[in-house]
């Protein structure tokens, strides 16, 4: 089945669960509020947004300095980067340390990138035991199913569910508390962290003034993954960078306040290298994992290149009416929402991707909520171009064509419109079958009723009246 | 073996020779004496150190962190002790320093060093982690660590209550002022290989967006400010 067959399947699906959807909505109505009542607190929000976006753009620019800086950084402090240009590379890379180190046991933190080239899969499939430690993540990889929201990873799961799954694969009580089913991950996890000789992370920025990465996350499973095994490995799209790491001190925020309506995240780290002399814990060896997986390409494309200044906080799923009504799941991609479906058709083939560009209402409610400017919407507009341009839909083209001649002919046209109440009449006969010439309309909606008297004919009795 | 370095690397010139067009108006120059990057726009803290103490309160009431303004060691050392006693704590972390050796040197209960190389089972055993912080940040309500100053990465994430112990002097209004004391610390000789902002104690909102505290970290922090 092709992504768009199986987009529009699972949609119908999806959309048809008014239940869930009703419980989704009502979660992210939570995230508006709590949201609006943070970024009041800004001396200006709007100005605050203008600056990232100034950031991002520069570090965006200056890439290949960038990362030289950062690795020049990184390496002087003990560190190791690898630059894979596919998700195949770097899994080979984290595959081979983790054979070449007699790795055991290995615990991860959230990464994007790692769902992003199926690392768990590669490394189940060569016999390790990898351990999710964020709590949506972890009940996503016992439920066998990717997540929801690059965010927040299950939040379409009610507890009931939870703890039903809690039950069959951790063998726990029954409960209906949100703090009881977080106590049983919490005693799971710990003796993993203390355990597995390698951590798994992704990254949120890779500061280039100082070879540092920065992790946000509220629950601290990313800074025990980061403080005991023996071995830290960070997968990160190169696209992360920030030239200077007082830059932080905007984005660290802002982050937050976009992500999840906080003033700031709970936990805010900086990395710098693997255990150093004097210290009393921490990894013997830190490798960063630079990954391209085609954002070259869409560097590529000056136009759309902001769409790479992007900081994963969500805010664009959150607001956005197709993501309310058709959930995440649907959308058959790593990322979800408007900046998924912006993005996806440059990593994975604009042809079989551009369907997600036409699912929205280009209402602007991402590129409103995006905290680094992002021109959202108008990049599912230049997606939808860019995808006709490539490969023109001959029929279509036809099409308009007959319909502007068609509609430049007068006579033809008022002795064509005459037939339309016995069209009407007839039309219920072939309603959204597939003999209905606007079937693609009519089979979630109905047709609107034409009025009894066609405009020419009004303007025509009008005309005779007023004489 | 550095992998597809010289690949990357070209593909990311060859894809920045043409210009992309900018989306961002140019940021207004500061209307007022502020000159420090980022001030003008973000979260407002006062001036004087009342200010600060107010908002880092006010803050701390949100994240959940319990905030003693302490009028001197000794109080800050009874309500340490306090607190060992209300929650029957058995064993306390701690690193060694001026202001974490002077509240816990008189506590009756067994304490855990952490000084160089440490016995990770035994950390996790404790109730309780005692640190000393590079600064307290007003704007954000949070407490910067970093392995330099707080006795390494997981003293202050591991046991299930994080105290944190600072001196007046170290409440800084804002994340700048934070990073511009970071830098004149460590910019010369090199930073530490952890450093984090902490705000509050360890939660998650997982499931069905419910608040719920001590996810994997602590879950409890206390911040003793001390003249």
């Amino acid at each position: 089945m092709s992504a768009k067959t199986q987009f529009h399947a699972d949609a119908n699906v999806t959309t048809a669960d008014e239940d869930r959807r009703a419980f989704v909505r009502r979660a992210l109505g939570g995230y508006k509020v709590t949201r609006a009542k943070t970024e009041s607190a800004y001396a200006s929000w709007e100005h605050a947004r203008d600056v990232a976006s100034a950031i991002k753009y520069e570090g965006l620019n200056h890439l290949d300095a960038m990362l030289e800086q950062f690795e020049q950084q990184f390496t002087a402090r003990g560190g190791k980067v690898f630059w894979a240009s596919n998700s195949q590379q770097a899994r080979d890379y984290i595959l081979g340390l983790a054979r070449d180190r007699g790795v055991k046991s290995i615990v991860k933190s959230k990464a994007m990138t790692s769902e992003e080239i199926h690392l768990n899969d590669a490394l189940e499939a060569d016999g390790y035991a990898v351990i999710e430690s964020d709590l949506g993540e972890f009940i996503q990889q016992l439920k066998h199913e990717a997540p929801y929201h690059f965010v927040f990873p299950c939040m379409h799961l009610k507890r009931d569910e939870i703890s039903a799954l809690f039950e069959k694969e951790l063998g726990s009580a029954k409960t209906d508390s949100p703090e009881e089913l977080t106590m049983i991950a919490r005693r799971f996890m710990r003796r993993h962290y203390l355990e597995a000789d390698m951590g798994i992370s992704g990254a949120n920025f890779i500061i280039a003034e100082t070879g540092m990465i920065s992790i946000t996350e509220n629950e601290g499973n990313a800074r025990l993954t980061c403080a005991h095994p023996r071995i830290h490995v960070a997968l990160v799209g190169i696209e992360k960078v920030l030239p200077r790491l007082a830059d932080l001190a905007l984005f660290l925020p802002m982050l937050g306040t976009a992500g999840t309506g906080q003033n700031m995240t709970c936990y805010n780290s900086m990395y710098a290298g693997p255990r150093q002399p004097g210290e009393e814990d921490g990894p013997e060896e830190f490798h960063v994992v630079f990954l391209d997986n085609h954002r070259t390409r869409l560097l590529a494309d000056p136009e759309q290149r902001d769409a790479l200044h992007c900081i994963r906080c969500g805010a664009c799923l959150n607001v956005c009416p197709i993501f309310k009504n058709i959930g995440g799941h649907a959308y058959g991609t790593t990322y979800q929402g408007p900046i998924g479906s912006v993005i996806t058709p440059h990593f994975r083939g604009l042809q079989d991707w551009k369907h997600l560009s036409g699912a929205s209402s280009l209402c602007g409610a991402c590129t409103e909520a995006c905290p680094v400017k992002i021109d959202i919407h108008h990049h599912l507009l230049h997606n939808r171009r860019n995808a006709m341009k490539e490969k023109p839909a001959l029929l279509e083209k036809l099409l308009w064509k007959a319909f502007s001649w068609f509609m430049n002919q007068p006579r033809l046209y008022a002795f064509a419109t005459r037939f339309t109440p016995w069209a009407m009449e007839l039309h219920p006969l072939v309603k959204a079958s597939a003999l209905d010439p606007v079937q693609s309309w009519t089979k979630t909606r109905d047709f609107p009723e034409a009025p009894p008297k066609t405009f020419r004919q009004l303007w025509a009795e009008r005309k005779e009246a007023a004489k | 073996m550095s992998g597809d370095r010289t690949a990357i690397l070209g593909r990311i010139r060859e894809a920045l020779r043409v210009p992309a067009p900018r989306h961002h108006e140019k940021p207004p120059a500061p209307a007022t004496t502020v000159t420090a990057p980022f001030r003008e726009w973000l979260p407002p803290v006062g001036p004087s150190h009342g200010d600060r103490v107010a908002v880092f309160a006010r803050l701390s009431d949100v994240l959940k962190t319990e905030f003693i303004d302490c009028p001197d060691l000794a109080a800050a050392a009874q309500h340490l002790a306090q607190l060992a006693e209300t929650n029957g704590w058995q064993k306390l972390a701690l690193h060694p320093g001026a202001l974490t050796d002077a509240v816990a040197k008189s506590l009756p209960i067994a304490q855990l060093r952490i000084d160089g190389d440490y016995d990770k089972n035994a950390l996790e055993a404790c109730d309780a982690g005692l640190t000393e912080c590079e600064c307290l940040v007003a704007q954000t309500g949070s407490v910067c660590v970093t392995t330099r100053s707080s006795g390494g990465r997981a003293l202050s994430v591991l046991p299930p209550h994080h105290i944190a112990i600072a001196s007046r002097a170290q409440l800084l209004p804002d994340l700048t002022a934070a990073y511009e004391l970071l830098a004149q610390k460590y910019a010369a000789s090199g930073y530490p290989s952890f450093m984090c902002f902490i705000g509050g104690p360890s939660r998650t909102g997982d499931i069905e967006r419910i608040l719920v505290l001590g996810a994997h970290g602590p879950k409890k922090l206390t911040v003793l400010l001390v003249p």
